[in-house]
């Protein structure tokens, strides 16, 4: 990186299955206004803004056209990615890499989408390369049915274990005002009576389908400083691509490549030796239950075949060794152009000590994941003092 | 600004689009298309770098970064390295129609192959199936076939059944 970039800033909606009352650009400028607001900022002091969603989940096509006016972009460098599922984090990255750049000092990201307005399931199928694979494709629960068969046949991990990441992840979510899914009362039992989608996963193993937008304010070292007293320093950013298939990994979800291709530079380039032990907090994107354990495995949380035992002990809940998800996670939240975003947020506001009443205490050093398409996946890790 | 109006009040737009894509599918595909439309012969492309057989068959070998070296058979039979069946409902966006569930869905290692294809499996029953069973592609017969990956029907268990 040329100079250091920090997040002073993050807002999010309040995340449900429909926003009938507002349209995208509405809702989008919520969490605008939530992210400014937090820190008394306005959109005036923003040099440039990136937004990032899935276009065709909501059958709209250069949306930040018309919703320019509504996050403070006109007469403004606005850059817009749209990359899958991934997409937020990588809002987030490409803003930390504009301010260190030199270029801007003041960068407004934006992930966001409202799953209500169209046919995510069929959309989602257009991932696949015309010749290939959408001819054969079952949708994102088959696809994920298969990776999370080839992580059970590999780790040994079960259905309890996998249980008991929904349970944290809904459980985690009655902390944090902003989560869709929030159930206090989920139990282990419930989710394995869940109805059956793609065996091994049920309902209450897949993430739900959510109207949000997320918005963050990456901004440059003195500016950080003036603007919030405890920045959330970008220490290490990440992006890493599998090859072209969903079929060429041999070991798909039980070894996911550019997951750990990802971390191991991460991890490496902010020093850190042991995840477990240095990592306060983790941010991770689990589409599903299953997804998580093998995210451990490949985070280096712990060795291969162990990601059950990890929840089985504890070490990922709220009070445990690592938390994981302490904002209730994609299995509670998943509004998927901000859903990546919303990781990073998340770490952004434990290292802040801004989280409110699902706040680990003492953050220092905190990772956030995105993740999507064919394996694509960004990390990021967050500190509390400048790299 | 104005107070958001109560639920009941607020306007929703209907939009129905039909759009038709015609993709040109390129060469690589063109030409395993060909060779299972007209031959029922499955190929994918060697790597002269790992050696690697990646199917479905591409000019680049990914890991390598080296142009792949030459094409080979694979297949019919291979084996099932992972799989599900799916229980809920879904539109195949190639012909618009709900498919019916139950139905099992798999990575395939196809003989000779180092890379999985998704395709879907004839035995619907989760107790029938498991990671390593043997299994081989079912074609359509040769009249039917159009030249796309559903000229294969889907993959069934090997056995006396499937050779004709």
């Amino acid at each position: 990186m040329g100079r250091n970039a920090a997040i002073v800033a993050a807002g999010q909606t309040d995340h449900v299955s429909r926003r009938l009352d507002v349209s995208i650009p509405e809702m989008v400028r919520e969490a605008v206004d939530r992210c400014l607001g937090s820190k008394d900022l306005n959109p005036g002091q923003v040099d440039a803004v990136v937004v990032g969603n899935m276009e065709l989940f909501e059958g709209i096509n250069f949306p930040e056209l018309w919703m320019a006016s509504a996050i403070g972009a006109a007469g403004k460098p606005l850059f817009k990615l749209n990359n899958g599922g991934t997409v937020g984090a990588s809002v987030a990255v490409a803003a930390a890499h504009l301010v260190a750049s030199g270029l801007y000092d003041v960068v407004l990201g934006i992930g966001y989408e409202k799953q209500s307005e169209g046919e995510t399931q069929s959309a989602i199928t257009t991932v696949g390369d015309p010749a290939w694979e959408r001819s054969v494709m079952a949708g994102a629960i088959g696809n994920f049915g298969v990776m999370a068969s080839t992580y059970v046949a590999e780790s040994g991990v079960t259905a309890e274990q996998a249980a008991k990441v929904t349970v944290k992840a809904r459980r985690n979510a009655c902390l944090n005002p902003h989560a869709h899914l929030q159930s206090p009362d989920i139990t282990v039992e419930e989710v394995l009576a869940s109805r059956m989608l793609a065996a091994p996963l049920r309902l209450l193993d897949m993430c739900p389908s959510s109207d949000g937008a997320c918005a963050v304010v990456m901004a440059a070292p003195d500016r950080a400083r003036e603007m919030t007293p405890r920045p959330a320093w970008v220490a290490a950013t990440e992006t890493a691509h599998d090859t072209q298939f969903m079929g060429d990994s041999p070991k798909r979800l039980a070894r996911m490549r550019s997951l750990i291709a990802a971390s191991d530079s991460v991890y490496s380039k902010a020093g850190i030796v042991d995840p477990r032990a240095e990592l306060d907090v983790a941010e991770v994107y689990e589409p599903a239950s299953y997804a998580e354990l093998a995210m451990y495995e490949s985070l280096r949380f712990c060795d291969w075949g162990e990601g059950g035992s990890l929840v089985d002990e504890g070490v990922t809940l709220m009070d445990g060794e690592l938390p994981v998800n302490p904002s209730g996670g994609v299995l509670s939240t998943n509004p998927v152009g901000a859903t990546a975003l919303i990781r990073v947020a998340e770490a952004a506001l434990q290292v802040m000590g801004e989280a409110g009443d699902h706040q680990i205490p003492g953050v220092e050093t905190a990772l956030a994941t995105g993740y999507g398409g064919n394996a694509w996946t960004e990390a990021v890790i967050l500190k509390g003092s400048a790299p | 600004m104005s107070t958001t109006p109560p639920i009941d009040s607020a306007l929703r737009l209907e939009y129905v689009a039909d759009f038709e894509y015609s993709y040109a599918a390129g060469k690589f595909a063109s030409r395993f298309m060909d060779a299972l439309r007209n031959e029922a012969r499955i190929q994918g492309t060697r790597c002269g770098v790992c050696d690697k057989v990646l199917v479905p068959p591409r000019p680049v070998c990914g890991l390598c970064l080296e142009r792949t070296a030459e094409w080979v058979d694979v297949g019919p039979g291979g084996v099932i390295t992972g799989y599900t069946v799916v229980e809920v409902p879904f539109i195949d966006p190639m012909t618009g129609i709900k498919r019916p569930i139950p139905y099992g869905f798999a990575f395939v290692r196809l003989d000779g192959a180092d890379t999985n294809i998704y395709h879907f499996l004839e035995e619907s029953r989760h107790d029938k199936i498991s990671i390593g069973m043997r299994i081989t592609a079912v074609f359509k017969p040769a009249p039917e076939r159009d030249g796309t990956l559903a000229d294969i029907i889907h993959f069934r268990a090997e056995g006396p059944a499937a050779d004709e």
